[in-house]
């Protein structure tokens, strides 16, 4: 387990223990919490992080992703998903299995 | 429950309109605390073990927690590991999907509960350090228990949970803010909480032993911006500046019955954990409403909800969405009108109470008021 520097599309991304994904029914949201913040994501982000599962490649990842949003152009998808990851990778809130 | 519907709501039209969504609640599970911290956070005449509520009756308030939207449970005291069902407490709100902190002053936990905890589905610990010179730590803290603290600090990263420094600065550790910085690195914390003493009930009492001067608050903050900087990735600081010498109020909570809500260890909820120094105010207890039903229609929580309460100059100003009135407590306690606009806002016309306790800063380090039960 080390820390992500640069995400790299082999990487298998998988949120730290102090990081916790779950859907609030309160606000119809997917969140992530952490230690004295709360992410709120937005539909999209939600359904990536929940692929995020500390086995799957982000290849694999996309992979779901283009099966789930059928015609969506893969380097687009590949993309936005990189950014999303990377910024939370970059608050310590991603790492690399 | 149909009892409680029948009960006078508070709750206007307007502020039903925009549903709140509390995000963390702070269990104050005892008053009881080996410590006796001057600046202490707890209310002034503290609960006796005898009235604290039951297990059965916390676990029913993280629950309806849950269902008005609270993501996080703070488990906090007085020193929460003094109650014996923390371990079943922090279990049953990790279950039902709830973020779990212990704050904990270190002094009573051994490796052991510390693994129990971890297997109860605790989520990260904060560790309070008064200096890092174990003798003036010890003296704020009227008890000798740094070096067991530090020794805590290492066993909660050994079991493998992630760990926050809380360090409460003031005149009298503020030259030692540095180390403190270093210390918090030395020890694997990922967080530090730089918080500078703010002046309600026992800290109030203690004011002049710790309101730093303008220049040592300068001093601190560069410290604090140039350690941001050195320990980038490796060290996360938040950093609370006494409000003093602000020139705008905090946004005290997030806004009063906004984000948040604080249990005493007696059961009564409150908007924040020094409320009840508002001497006039009602707050309901979990022994006789919900959580849910106090959060939505209290009278203690729709008091200084939004923003029709404010008076001017807070009504019609541009930040009135953003600082949601500053701090009320802090208002009462030095106006002694709780709808005040908060003198530490440069627009409040009460700005000059500010100025006989400012005048003292620096001059003079009278005893400690220890916090103790009357």
């Amino acid at each position: 387990m080390s820390k992500l520097i640069k995400l790299k599309i082999d990487d298998v991304p998988s949120l730290p223990r102090h990081a916790k994904l779950r859907f609030d029914h309160a606000r119809k949201k997917w969140i992530i919490n952490a230690p004295e913040r709360v992410f709120e994501l937005d539909d999209i982000a939600g359904e990536v992080m929940q692929l995020v599962n500390g086995k799957d490649s982000l290849n694999k990842i996309i992979d779901k992703l283009l099966i789930r949003f059928e015609g969506a152009p893969r380097e687009e998808v590949t993309n936005d998903v990189i950014i999303m990851l990377q910024s939370l990778a970059d608050k310590g809130f991603l790492i690399n299995e | 429950m149909n009892e409680l519907k029948k009960v006078k709501s508070f709750s206007t039209q307007e502020k039903k309109s925009k549903t709140l969504i509390p995000y963390a609640m702070l269990c104050e599970l005892t008053h009881r605390c080996p410590l006796s911290c001057p600046y202490c956070s707890n209310p002034v005449e503290l609960e006796l073990k005898s009235n604290e509520i039951s297990t059965d009756l916390w676990k029913t308030a993280l629950s309806d927690g849950v269902n008005i939207g609270i993501l996080q449970a703070h488990f906090s005291g007085g020193e929460p590991t003094a109650r014996k069902d923390l371990e079943e407490l922090v279990n049953h709100a990790s279950k039902i999907g709830l973020y779990t902190n212990l704050i904990t002053s270190g002094v009573l936990i051994t490796e052991d509960r510390l693994k129990n905890l971890y297997n109860s589905g605790l989520d990260h610990v904060q560790v309070s350090i008064q200096d890092t010179d174990p003798n003036n730590s010890e003296k704020i803290a009227g008890f000798k228990g740094h070096k067991k603290k530090i020794e805590t600090c290492g066993l909660i990263r050994k079991v493998g949970l992630p760990l926050t420094v809380n360090a409460v600065m003031h005149r009298q550790n503020l030259h030692n803010l540095k180390n403190m910085i270093e210390l918090a690195v030395d020890l694997d914390a990922e967080r530090l909480e730089v918080a500078q003493v703010q002046y309600y009930g026992w800290a109030l009492k203690n004011q002049t032993a710790f309101l730093p001067t303008r220049e040592q608050l300068d001093i601190a903050t560069t410290i604090v911006e140039e350690a941001r900087i050195k320990y980038k990735g490796i060290l996360a600081i938040d950093y609370v500046v006494p409000d003093y010498y602000a020139k705008k109020p905090k946004s005290c909570m997030g806004g009063w019955g906004r984000q948040f809500l604080n249990i005493t260890p007696a059961g009564k909820v409150l908007p924040c954990h020094a409320a009840e120094s508002l001497n006039f105010l009602n707050f309901d207890n979990l022994k006789e409403k919900s959580l849910s039903w106090i959060w939505e229609h209290s009278e203690s929580f729709n008091r200084f909800r939004g923003t029709d309460w404010m008076p001017e100059p807070c009504r019609s100003c541009d930040r009135r969405e953003i600082d949601w009135g500053g701090c009320r407590c802090q208002a009462f306690a030095l106006t002694g009108n709780a709808d005040a606009t908060d003198p530490t806002c440069e627009f409040s016309p009460y700005r000059n109470v500010l100025e006989e306790p400012l005048s003292k800063a620096g001059s003079k380090n009278p005893d400690f008021i220890y916090r103790k039960y009357s």
